[in-house]
């Protein structure tokens, strides 16, 4: 009987203490934020979405070999002599055109490898989260400057180049070969 | 209400019909009110912020979601009985919406003047459990019917209790009319049930311990009816998905929803005009001081809702303060401690009464 009374008082009393706690946080400034409209200071070497500076890309490649998921896609094409790609800004000469600089952001799996190889620095992690896409096709970043026409025209001057040495050097080879057959006759 | 309006236009049906809108509009406007304070209180309590982008702090949130169950397509599932799943939300919201008929809120807006009112709310309010057995046992669905098994279990359990202390009230003031037990706890709170009622004597004063006791098994009881955390467990989300109404969707899910939150004012209201006074001012009545008897009306109209909501309040904060009871402790608590606490009140209200 004693045990019923004290177990009548329990159920009442620790009720009210809790009542207590929760009325206490019912005037509690909130917690939480109101997202969209404020955003929480990421910290500094936060790794978020890709960018190229296309400035200052050499085409070296070496980005997209550090890729852990090859979500990296460069095409290069050789200058040809005369066409100035000008300088990055820590001093290197450009010498490739680059025709292709293709991210997939949805393969990224955020693992910063693909910053430390590059030589000019020239790829890196913004602090930007927020780029979700209807399209998944979107989500494949497009970072060459040249237009499709542009990269069409270096490839064409490309392979002129190439053709003409190759005609260069082809001309006075039927002559060595010539001879050599007849020094081995 | 009723004689006003057929006195004001001259016809039976349209009056009828106007009295009724009433209550319907209260409880459509609560249920939005009531599912925003839930929100919101929910949201401060767990120190969040809740709703804050539809109007200010949310509060066109409600809207915008009815809104979005309208629109809704409705699926009713190939193994659920069509007739009965389609009867049971209707018949779940007329049982909550019935009750509002003799629920006075205030001296002049009363739907109905009957002198049972008490009786009828009790009995009219059982056909929640009908419903909510239909709703369960048709739609075929495991969770759907353990939930509609508990309900009924519950609801039956609680109805003892609340209406023990229902009638120890109704030894006390001699009557089953909602009107006048608010009537007798007229001019000050001091004159409340609650405090052992308008009489002025010893027998008042010995009352009081009992009134609370009677105030808080009611509380309980009918916190348990309205089947409200901590007495969840009809519906208990982390086990029984929705319970009784997993399987609705759209607009019948909505009625359910309405009907629990008219069920909570109406319980509320109950409880406030058996011990806190009805829609009787604590203080006084402005019109009477300052000589408007037009604005007494409105007057007891405000303090009506405000002890509504203020005990809507309540049962809110008691929400988010305690876990769900288990089926075993919530018998319990009802068949081992609620009915004989409620059984010796009565005797003891009882023998006050006749000193």
């Amino acid at each position: 009987m004693k045990q019923y009374f004290k177990n009548t008082w329990d159920g009442l009393f620790t009720v009210f203490i809790g009542m207590k706690v929760t009325f206490k946080h019912l005037f509690t400034p909130a917690v939480t934020i109101q997202y969209p409209d404020i955003k929480v200071k990421l910290p500094d070497r936060v790794r978020n979405r890709l960018y190229v500076n296309m400035d200052d890309c050499i085409g070296c490649d070496q980005c997209s070999r550090a890729c852990p998921v090859s979500c990296i896609e460069i095409e290069t094409v050789k200058s040809i002599p005369g066409e100035d790609l000008g300088f990055t800004s820590n001093g290197k000469k450009k010498a490739l055109w680059v025709t292709k600089f293709d991210i997939d952001i949805a393969k990224c799996c955020y693992c910063q490898l693909c910053v430390f190889p590059c030589p000019t620095e020239c790829i890196y992690m913004t602090d930007v989260y927020e780029f979700a896409e209807y399209e998944r096709s979107n989500f494949i970043y497009k970072f060459a400057t040249l237009t499709n026409e542009e990269a069409a025209q270096k490839k064409i001057n490309y392979e002129k180049l190439q053709a003409e040495k190759a005609a260069a050097a082809a001309k006075p080879k039927p002559e060595t070969p010539a001879q050599t057959e007849n020094k081995s006759e | 209400m009723y004689q006003f309006l057929y006195n004001l236009i001259g016809n039976e049906l349209i009056a009828g019909l106007l009295v009724a809108v009433v209550p319907l509009t209260i409880i459509l406007v609560f249920a939005l009110f009531g599912i925003w304070l839930e929100r919101k209180v929910s949201a401060h309590m767990q120190d969040r912020l809740g709703p804050m982008r539809t109007g200010w702090h949310g509060w066109l949130q409600t809207v915008a979601d009815l809104m979005k169950m309208l629109q809704k397509e409705d699926i009713v599932a190939t193994g659920a009985d069509k007739t009965l799943y389609n009867i049971a939300p209707i018949l779940v919201f007329t049982g909550s919406f019935a009750a509002y008929a003799v629920i006075p809120f205030s001296s002049k807006l009363l739907g109905s003047e009957v002198e049972i009112g008490l009786f009828y709310v009790l009995a009219i309010s059982s056909l929640v459990v009908a419903g909510i057995l239909m709703a369960g046992w048709s739609a075929n669905n495991k969770y759907s019917l353990l939930g509609a098994m508990r309900a009924a279990a519950q609801i039956i359990s609680y109805e003892i209790p609340t209406a023990l202390i229902v009638l120890s009230m109704v030894m006390l003031t001699g009557t089953l009319s909602l009107d006048k037990i608010s009537q007798m706890q007229t001019s000050s709170f001091w004159n409340w049930n609650i405090f052992g009622g308008a009489i002025f004597g010893l027998s008042k004063f010995l009352l009081i311990p009992f009134m609370f006791v009677g105030a808080m098994i009611i509380f309980i009881s009918t916190l348990a009816e309205v089947n409200r955390v901590p007495f969840d467990i009809p519906e208990a989300e982390s086990e029984l998905v929705a319970g009784y109404f997993t399987e609705y969707c759209g607009m019948k899910w909505g009625m359910f929803m309405l009907a629990e939150y008219g069920n909570m004012f109406a319980v509320s209201a109950i409880v406030s005009i058996l011990f806190f006074g009805g829609y009787q001012s604590p203080i006084g009545y402005l019109g009477n001081s300052i000589g408007a008897q037009w604005l007494v009306p409105f007057e007891q109209g405000f303090w009506f809702i405000a002890k509504g909501l203020t005990l809507v309040f309540v049962q809110m904060w008691l929400r988010w303060t305690l876990p769900r009871l288990r089926v075993d402790q919530l018998m319990t608590v009802c068949w081992k401690y609620l009915i004989p606490y409620a059984f010796i009140n009565l005797i003891i209200i009882g023998i006050i009464s006749i000193l």
